[in-house]
């Protein structure tokens, strides 16, 4: 069971996994995000950030993915 | 034209299949399979009025020969980029597609697979990297995927050519089954009830190439890694650039061909106008291949055995980064850096491609998204970063007087690098987009496909410059006949002179530049520069202006207002850098 804490991709823990919740964003970023396996539903993992705001990379249905500092902020996801 | 039935065991005509498009999402290994299926002869094209390229080859089929065309990458048929917009609209040109599937990734790829389905063109699944199922712990019903898809499912390997037979076999089975078109949430739930039937997933501990993977996108050690990695390509290049020179062309050029113009040079009467457009200056009873300026001479020697060299080396080991699925990595790792220079990480990609040659880099920028991020990026790789061609020149010449210069010279480069795309960043209006990429799993290269890759990219370099190089020695030699260079050189020598302390005769070189970096500097050998004046020639000759070849693509790519902002800026900045390295030194 989740405890239903919700928060941004950028703000989770390096190793934590959670549910997509919800894309705070525009449809093509819904749909560039969706293209790439990433849509509310999906359980993710978060794999590295870099530093100084550099791209968090995460990994969906096996699969690594390198998202941006600005659009990982409008990534909300539900902790496990 | 298509023939199709309803049901899954219709069957398309044999003599119907003229072209093949093998379809899927990006690092499917689509690629690897097009090198499987056709033999050497490929083609690389563009698509007519877009930025995106793709290539193009052929296979038998029964007894005919058919078209096979690797489309671009595409993760949906609802354009997200330019291309997919070229994906989407070659779809139609075709008569069968093989859609190349992740079977590691089977959910997200079925995306694409469940659109063409719905479409009216017969369609058969390869299931790629198969074998990584098993490493991962993934199991896959195929009968039951092959059912619940109406449509034939080959598991593949591409790198090793497992199950290419089996593919080639059921291209001819292809099916189009009658599916209804649905919406985008439709197909997410389709797709989850088969994967829900056919795929089982073990949870597997982390392997060691997991646990690298995840190492080489975590800051520090990614650092680490990335330092590795670009020394040892740095070395491995040099290596192969020289051992090529050192035991085959140069060999060949000094026991075979020299004999062979010296021979030319007795016919041609030992002097003249004609003997030295043709053989060059011939002095001592040897040839300078280097200097002597002949067609025959410097305008095979300069491509074929200075050049060719460092550009199969560096194809070589770009290829392979490529290939192994290194360079993602790289983009996630630079991307703060390259932030601040007006672009994001995947433009490291172009850039270093740049050190190969800049026409490719600049048509590699297509892949960045804005205007605004193309212009930045194209102008720093004309600017600050030299093509082999330049940096072959600047290691047989600086190098010479010691490796301190050669860094100098490259070091000036990075620094102006950083200034100028920082500078750019806050002067030209826009912001910078974000990354956004898929990182593949690091995998084995195969050698068939890394090989018709190097294959291509040196074929283009000799066919871009091997005409260039010639009609350059050609051109000069009528010039220096007529005397031109010396005029420009007087008009130019207070530039030339007094801000760069260069002596006049290196216009000469610095005006051949515009035709070749290379033969450029070949022009200032004979000058006997210090190694100051080397230096200084060098970093202006890699600033001021690109090659002609890459002007074309600069201005085919951007336009002519761009192209004329960008040039104002390479020659400013290539004499600012130029004077003050003068100063200083």
């Amino acid at each position: 069971m989740s405890d239903g804490k919700q928060i941004t991709l950028v703000r989770m823990q390096i190793g934590q996994s959670g549910i997509v919740v919800q894309i705070q964003g525009g449809h093509g970023l819904v749909n560039r995000l969706n293209s790439l396996g990433i849509r509310p539903g999906k359980r993710i993992i978060k794999v590295s950030s870099m530093i100084m705001r550099g791209p968090v990379t995460i990994e969906v249905d096996r699969a690594q993915v390198a998202i941006g500092f600005g659009m990982a902020n409008r990534i909300i996801v539900e902790l496990d | 034209m298509k023939c199709h039935s309803v049901g899954s065991n219709s069957h398309s005509k044999r003599s119907d299949i003229r072209k093949i498009l093998l379809m899927g999402n990006p690092n499917v290994g689509k690629s690897v399979i097009f090198s499987r299926l056709t033999g050497v002869h490929v083609i690389a094209s563009n698509y007519p009025g877009t930025t995106v390229g793709y290539t193009r080859g052929f296979m038998k089929l029964g007894e005919e020969a058919a078209e096979v065309i690797d489309v671009p990458g595409a993760y949906t048929l609802e354009p997200n980029s330019e291309a997919e917009e070229v994906a989407l609209r070659m779809l139609d040109t075709g008569d069968v597609i093989i859609n190349v599937v992740n079977a590691t990734n089977l959910e997200r790829n079925l995306y694409l697979t469940l659109q063409l389905l719905e479409r009216d063109i017969p369609v058969v699944v390869a299931l790629n990297m198969w074998d990584d199922t098993k490493h991962r712990g993934i199991h896959i019903e195929l009968d039951k995927l092959r059912e619940l898809l109406g449509v034939p499912v080959i598991p593949t390997v591409a790198t090793t050519g497992e199950g290419i037979k089996e593919l080639v076999g059921n291209i001819l089975r292809a099916v189009s089954p009658d599916n209804p078109v649905r919406s985008r949430d439709e197909r997410w739930t389709t797709i989850g009830s088969i994967i829900d039937q056919v795929q089982r997933v073990i949870h597997r501990h982390h392997t060691w190439r997991e646990r690298l993977e995840d190492a080489s996108v975590k800051p520090l050690t990614g650092g680490i890694i990335a330092l590795a990695v670009l020394a040892s390509a740095f070395l491995v290049i040099r290596f192969i650039g020289e051992s090529l020179i050192g035991y085959v062309l140069d060999p060949l050029f000094n026991t075979l061909w020299a004999p062979v113009l010296l021979r030319l040079s007795d016919l041609l009467g030992g002097s003249g106008f004609l003997h030295d457009i043709v053989i060059g200056k011939i002095a001592g009873g040897e040839v300078n291949f280097v200097e002597s300026f002949g067609l025959l001479s410097s305008g095979l020697y300069v491509p074929f055995a200075m050049v060719l060299p460092y550009i199969i080396a560096f194809y070589l080991v770009l290829g392979l980064l490529e290939d192994i699925g290194y360079l993602p990595r790289l983009a996630v790792l630079m991307d703060t850096i390259m932030h601040r220079l007006g672009l994001h990480g995947y433009a490291i990609i172009p850039t270093l491609l740049g050190l190969g040659c800049n026409v490719p880099a600049i048509l590699a920028t297509r892949v960045l998204e804005s205007k605004r991020e193309r212009f930045i990026a194209a102008t720093l790789i004309s600017i600050a970063v030299p093509c082999a061609a330049l940096q072959a020149m600047i290691f047989g010449l600086v190098g010479q007087h010691g490796v301190q210069y050669v860094a100098i010279v490259y070091g000036t480069l990075f620094v102006v690098w950083i200034i100028l795309g920082t500078i750019l960043n806050r002067a030209v209006k826009g912001f910078s987009p974000e990354l956004l990429i898929e990182i593949p799993p690091y995998r084995l290269p195969s050698w068939r496909a890394v090989l018709q890759k190097l294959w291509m990219r040196a074929y283009g370099f000799l066919a871009e410059a091997v005409p260039i190089i010639l009609g350059a020695v050609l051109v000069i030699n009528i010039l220096l006949f007529l005397g031109v260079f010396g005029a420009i050189a007087n008009f130019t020598a207070p530039v030339v002179t007094g801000l760069l302390g260069l002596p006049k005769e290196a216009v000469t070189g610095l005006v051949i530049g515009f035709l070749r970096k290379d033969a450029a500097l070949g022009m200032l050998a004979p000058l006997a520069l210090t190694a100051k004046q080397l230096v200084v020639g060098s970093v202006v000759l890699a600033m001021f202006f690109p090659c002609i070849a890459a002007f074309v693509v600069f201005l085919r790519e951007l336009g002519a207002v761009n192209m004329l902002k960008s040039a104002g800026i390479m020659i400013s900045v290539a004499l600012i850098t130029g004077g003050i390295l003068n100063l200083i030194l």
